[in-house]
């Protein structure tokens, strides 16, 4: 078996996309674990759809406030200097307005069109939305962060997704534990390589046709 | 003046009846769910309800953040004791898939209902019926199975579906304070759905963690003016 990438590695990849300035939505799993590898240098506000604006990882001093300050995700955090608290209305214009530049999501699968579906399976009979549509519809750069596979080894970047969806056409960057790919108008293109990896063999495990981009290189960690 | 000040929470829900449409505030943690109000809708035995809210139960599987220590409950105990005939929310499943949620159970053995909503659509449904819309149209849910039925425009080069507003019998929300007026503040977290809620419901419910005389909380940073409020109980920090 080959190397792949671990979840914290493919979240260090995902925090070298946030520009300085950056306005950032983390989901939950892989996601969430890219607050702690924002590049040095760079300033980057983070945004919880609970109705919180520009907070650290780092868990509120105090005992008896930790309960008020906590992501999406339950994780406590503090507030910075020039946080700001909103409500569920604020919360989401800021999604659908534009006014969030990335988000970062996790998949149960792609496709090749950019495609994302990761709310539900037909298998588990119902699922949860939560705020996943509207940061897919409304955000300005929407990355994929996930395996590339399941664990049973089934493809997740697909021609169509067989899931339903939660937002067509929406996705821009997919990091995987093996991969960079790009959604361009032309298709797939591949970027970079997890050390070890040849773009063939990411072919194998990816069902469209990927674009090899002619800058193709190793992940840089 | 209208007292607007409870001595309980049970005598705050007393006269929610059968049938009812119950917003119910809070994105999911300890501190920004009434949870005081939830346990007494619980032990009031209101059937048939409508629960409108982001989720429809999932502290018996997450208790993120419990509050003074004391374990976390949401309106899953109100499905689970077979109160709640449907729900509206975005969250109707466990987040965790191992263990599923009183609603999710019920849902697959058909015993109730169930529509999907998502976030921030939900949220400004809310807002919309609280502030006197009728709908309004989103990019959200385009090319999802949540357009089913909906009227579909495009607006400004985009596809948009067009969202009616929400409006409840009854909104249970948790605040900070509250002055006797039912001026609200929250602290952290805590506006999620509770702010938009108060103004979304013939009947808004609050719990605080205490109640001061009007006059003492600053007009310049009250978040819900008093006249959203209808009726305040004071329940301190997370003692039930």
């Amino acid at each position: 078996m080959k190397e792949r990438l671990d979840r914290q590695t493919i979240a260090l990849r995902v925090a070298k996309e946030f520009e300085d300035g950056a306005v950032v939505n983390l989901g939950g799993g892989i996601p969430a674990l890219a607050a702690n590898y924002v590049p040095e240098g760079r300033t980057v506000t983070f945004h919880a759809e609970n109705g919180a604006l520009g907070f650290g990882g780092v868990p509120a001093a105090k005992e008896d406030e930790k309960p008020y300050y906590l992501g999406a995700n339950g994780i406590p955090f503090m507030p910075l200097p020039g946080a700001s608290f909103f409500h569920h209305a604020d919360s989401f214009a800021m999604i659908r307005g534009g006014h969030i530049d990335v988000t970062v999501l996790g998949a149960l699968q792609v496709s090749e069109k950019g495609d994302l579906a990761n709310w539900t399976f037909p298998e588990r009979g119902l699922g949860n939305i939560g705020g996943a549509m509207d940061l897919a519809a409304g955000c300005n750069k929407v990355i994929v962060a996930m395996e590339h596979v399941t664990p049973k080894g089934q493809v997740k970047i697909l021609r169509q997704c067989s899931y339903p969806l939660t937002a067509a056409l929406c996705v821009k960057l997919i990091v995987t534990d093996i991969a960079v790919i790009q959604v361009t108008p032309d298709g797939l293109v591949i970027t970079e390589t997890a050390p070890g990896w040849t773009a063939g063999e990411v072919q194998a495990l990816t069902e469209p046709k990927l674009l090899i981009s002619p800058g193709l290189k190793e992940i840089e960690l | 003046m209208k007292n607007k000040i409870y001595k309980s929470c049970s005598d705050a829900v007393a006269d929610i009846p059968d049938s009812a449409s119950v917003m119910i505030g809070g994105f999911g943690h300890a501190a920004d769910k009434p949870q005081h109000l939830i346990k007494a809708l619980r032990d009031q035995g209101a059937k048939d309800l409508t629960i409108i809210g982001n989720s429809s139960g999932n502290a018996g599987k997450l208790g993120i953040g419990s509050l003074g220590g004391i374990p976390f409950i949401d309106e899953e105990v109100l499905v689970e004791n077979r109160q709640v005939k449907k729900a509206i929310c975005s969250v109707p499943a466990s987040l965790v898939m191992s263990k599923p949620s009183a609603f999710e159970k019920q849902y697959l053995a058909r015993r109730v209902e169930l529509e999907y909503v998502p976030q921030g659509t939900l949220a400004e449904r809310i807002r919309a019926g609280g502030a006197g819309l009728g709908a309004f149209f989103t990019p959200t849910g385009v090319g999802t199975l949540i357009e089913e039925g909906k009227e579909k425009r495009t607006i400004d080069g985009r596809e948009m579906l067009m969202e009616y507003a929400l409006r409840a019998d009854y909104a249970l929300i948790r605040a900070y304070a509250a002055d006797t007026m039912g001026n609200l503040v929250y602290r952290g977290i805590m506006r999620s759905f509770n702010a938009i809620m108060a103004m979304a419901a013939k009947v808004t419910i609050v719990e605080v963690e205490r109640v001061v005389p009007a006059g003492e909380l600053d007009p310049e940073i009250i978040v819900t003016p008093g006249i959203f409020v209808d009726r305040i109980v004071a329940c301190g920090g997370g003692k039930q």
